[in-house]
């Protein structure tokens, strides 16, 4: 089986500062991946530089293209890259805010990846938004509302509404579920694990949250100051951590 | 020394260089926005300082300078620019769409149909029509760049879920020889059919946002709309009460404390011409 | 079924001087498909940690873990995945899940996980839910609420909800009572007859006596202590 996305040895420097260092891993379609470590331990940094939001300084993002296959999304053109940001990849921001378009209403944000792709017929963009804001559980009544006047939680599953009505096969995830109340939390991650196994989605997502990703993740990368020290089945890295990073992160989250 | 402390039109020559390579470049480039460094001109930004620069760089000694605002020869804007060319530039002057050879305009596009070899200089506010929904020029340009237009539809998107129709009446965004989409300036709807295929040479400056586009003669330009809501060049549904025309783009003027009113061509040399061979609308004196 | 080759397990623990735990050596377990066997030994003996290591749970040190021909100890994490989604399923003593999803759901996951329709993987929750004696008022709650025996049971009914050729059960009948206790023994009983391979830790005597076939101490797997 192909890969989905293929990333090899994938370096960012900041200066002469570490953001991520070859970082190598292939992910594979339905598999949903994620990627821990503490502030500042270059996972955004590596998933920026796999969603095309920052450049590499070194290595390859490989993507499986449904019209000419394996592609590095690194050195293809920049039109091909964001047609690909608008079609089969989403990206899904930790704050609602910087993935919404604030001033318009949750129908036109959930129709512009539509409209941008070629939807010309307002009535059916209108259909398939609504039929999107029931998925993600937002009262179809609220589609001309703004995303302003939504709760923190509506407006996330607001966002992932957004970024899934193109069918997209790869999902990243900058900590969706971050800042939100741990019982919205909840909703949103039955929410993603519905939508991951229903459409068949493959998702990278970041968090520092073990929680999340134990309930989310099929595998588990977790990064130290820019280096990937362990990677694995998600339940094996935080039942059996075998570096001693991994070990003292696993044994530091509070337990309830 | 006074007769020639002033260059002509204006302008000192390097300026009008600059400009007139920007016209060209805007001329090659259909729709696409070409920078320039605008000059400060002796009046406020938003009274036509862009359009004022566009026109001063195409003036010829031999041109006769027609200026309309809203349509109308008489207002403050359209006396008041026509003046200063007349005093900078010395050329003739008009209000006859016909006889003039440019016709600088705020909002509208003159009634009469434009011959070849006239130039339709448009004042513009603000050139960028994606800048509603995307306020970062770069993220624009890009847009510009890689023909992204989905957002613009966005906007009709959004006018349609708010008033169940597009309720867009002027500015109304227009993509030019499929390629770029292009804002008109605040002409409204009804004009924008005009400007496709039009014979006349068009041309947009804003002088505050230092940007200057173009339209060659007989240029492609559509109006963007849905399938199921498609474009339509609206007017309000009255014939002219001074000269009868329904086919012109009407004003709304409140003519009393009552609440009384009329409807009148906001085109004056089109409604004049048509009173002087003897049109009557029902509200003529 | 499951074959078990010469297995050892360290835990090395880095943040407290390097220390290196021996925690297995030498373990060898073959299990055919149709048989049962348990693991005995005292408390700390290693059955759990056998138990995990055969999930992939836990990374054997050495030795090969081979699981319907897929060795575990070195397989990649979709290998495992794909494995535990139709080879290997595993009843845990605790259940772990989102917290507001309904038991019905939870149930139904293994079977959605592999593509059947949600109207027929809830008919086979519904099923085990009203075989395991779980109110029919508890099945749109979430379970994370429910006593230690009512989540015990549903986490048996979600393992048995897809007939996997492998099992493993880490004290099925623990808390239950004696007439839920019989329905567990029996949905044991017949996946076993269907072909079932199952390992499983039993402190209930009875139940280890009349299900399972063989009898394994792990405590012959347990490395000498050093002094």
């Amino acid at each position: 089986m192909t890969p989905l996305l293929s990333v090899q040895d994938l370096s960012k420097m900041y200066g002469g500062h570490i953001g991520c260092k070859d970082v190598s891993f292939d992910l594979y379609p339905g598999e949903v991946m994620g990627i821990v470590g503490e502030s500042g331990s270059g996972k955004s940094t590596l998933l920026n530089c796999m969603a095309g939001h920052l450049v590499p300084d070194a290595g390859q993002v490989v993507f499986d293209t449904r019209a000419e296959g394996p592609q590095d999304t690194v050195t293809m053109s920049e039109p091909e890259r964001r047609m690909l940001g608008r079609t089969d990849w989403a990206f899904v921001h930790q704050h609602a805010r910087d993935g919404l378009r604030m001033g318009v209403s949750a129908g036109g944000n959930v129709g512009e990846r539509l409209m941008a792709v070629g939807a010309r017929h307002y009535g059916d963009i209108r259909a398939t938004a609504t039929d999107w804001l029931e998925r993600v559980e937002i009262d179809a009544g609220r589609i001309d509302d703004r995303p302003t006047t939504f709760s923190g939680g509506m407006q996330q599953r607001l966002q992932i509404a957004r970024n899934l009505v193109t069918g997209p096969r790869l999902v990243f995830m900058d900590e969706p579920t971050g800042g939100l109340d741990v019982s919205v939390q909840a909703r949103l991650l039955d929410l993603l694990r519905g939508l991951v196994r229903d459409m068949g989605l493959s998702a990278v997502i970041v968090t520092h949250d073990l929680a999340v990703v134990r309930l989310l993740a099929d595998r588990l990368m977790v990064m130290k100051s820019g280096h990937v020290v362990e990677q694995g089945l998600t339940d094996q890295v935080l039942d059996d951590p075998q570096h001693g990073y991994t070990q003292l992160l696993v044994s530091s989250v509070l337990q309830v | 020394m006074t007769e020639n402390a002033y260059n002509f039109a204006y302008l000192d020559e390097q300026t009008k260089r600059m400009i007139r390579r920007a016209i060209l470049k805007g001329l090659a480039i259909p729709g696409y926005q070409v920078p320039f460094a605008s000059r400060e001109m002796p009046m406020p930004y938003g009274w036509g300082t862009g359009g004022v620069q566009v026109s001063a760089a195409v003036l010829t000694p031999e041109d006769r300078f027609k200026v309309i605002d809203q349509g109308a020869d008489d207002t403050t804007n359209a006396v008041s620019i026509r003046s200063f060319f007349q005093r900078t530039a010395g050329v003739a002057t008009t209000t006859h769409t016909q006889e003039a050879t440019v016709i600088q305009t705020r909002h509208r596009i003159p009634e009469e149909p434009l011959n070849e070899g006239q130039i339709l200089v448009y004042q513009v506010p603000i050139p960028e029509p994606l800048r509603f929904l995307e306020p970062r020029e770069t993220e624009t340009r890009k847009m510009h760049a890689l023909e992204e237009y989905g957002l613009m539809h966005v906007k009709l998107y959004e006018d349609i879920a708010r008033h169940g129709h597009i309720a867009t009446a002027y500015a109304y965004p227009v993509k030019v020889e499929g390629r770029y989409v292009m804002d008109p300036s605040p002409i409204p709807k009804f004009d924008n059919p005009k400007m496709s295929g039009n014979a006349a040479i068009q041309l947009f400056g804003a002088g505050r946002e230092q940007r200057i586009y173009a339209l060659p003669p007989y240029t492609q330009v559509v109006s963007l709309d849905f399938e199921d809501h498609p474009f339509e060049a609206s007017k309000a549904d009255h014939p002219c009460g001074l000269c009868g025309a329904d086919d012109s783009y009407l004003d709304e003027v409140i003519v009393d404390d009552a609440g009384g009113r009329m409807f009148v061509c906001s085109d004056t040399d089109f409604c004049d011409a048509r009173q002087s061979a003897g049109f009557k609308g029902k509200d003529a004196a | 079924m499951i074959e078990i080759e010469n297995v050892s397990k360290t835990f090395t623990l880095h943040n407290q001087g390097g220390t290196v735990i021996h925690v297995m050596k030498g373990a060898s377990v073959s299990v055919a498909s149709g048989e049962c066997v348990a693991l005995t030994g005292a408390s700390g003996a290693g059955k759990s940690t056998l138990m995990r290591m055969i999930y992939g749970n836990y990374r054997a040190a050495s030795g090969r873990i081979l699981v319907g021909g897929v060795d575990v100890s070195c397989a990649a994490p979709r290998e495992i995945i794909a494995l535990r989604r139709t080879v290997l399923g595993y009843v845990s003593q605790f259940l772990r899940v989102v917290p507001r999803v309904p038991t019905l759901d939870v149930v139904a996951e293994p079977l959605r996980a592999v593509g059947v329709s949600a109207q027929e993987a809830e008919v086979r929750a519904t099923e085990l839910l009203r075989q395991l004696n779980i109110p029919e008022t508890l099945w749109g709650l979430s379970p994370t609420t429910f006593s230690g025996g009512e989540q015990q049971r549903v986490n048996i009914a979600r393992g048995f909800a897809y007939p996997y050729p492998a099992l493993l059960l880490d004290e099925p009948t623990a808390s239950l009572d004696a007439h839920n206790r019989e329905v567990v023994l029996s949905l044991i009983e017949d996946a076993k007859a269907r072909g079932a391979a199952i390992v499983g830790i039993f402190h209930d005597e009875a139940a280890r006596d009349r299900i399972c076939d063989r009898v394994i101490d792990v405590t012959g797997f347990t490395p000498a202590r050093a002094a």
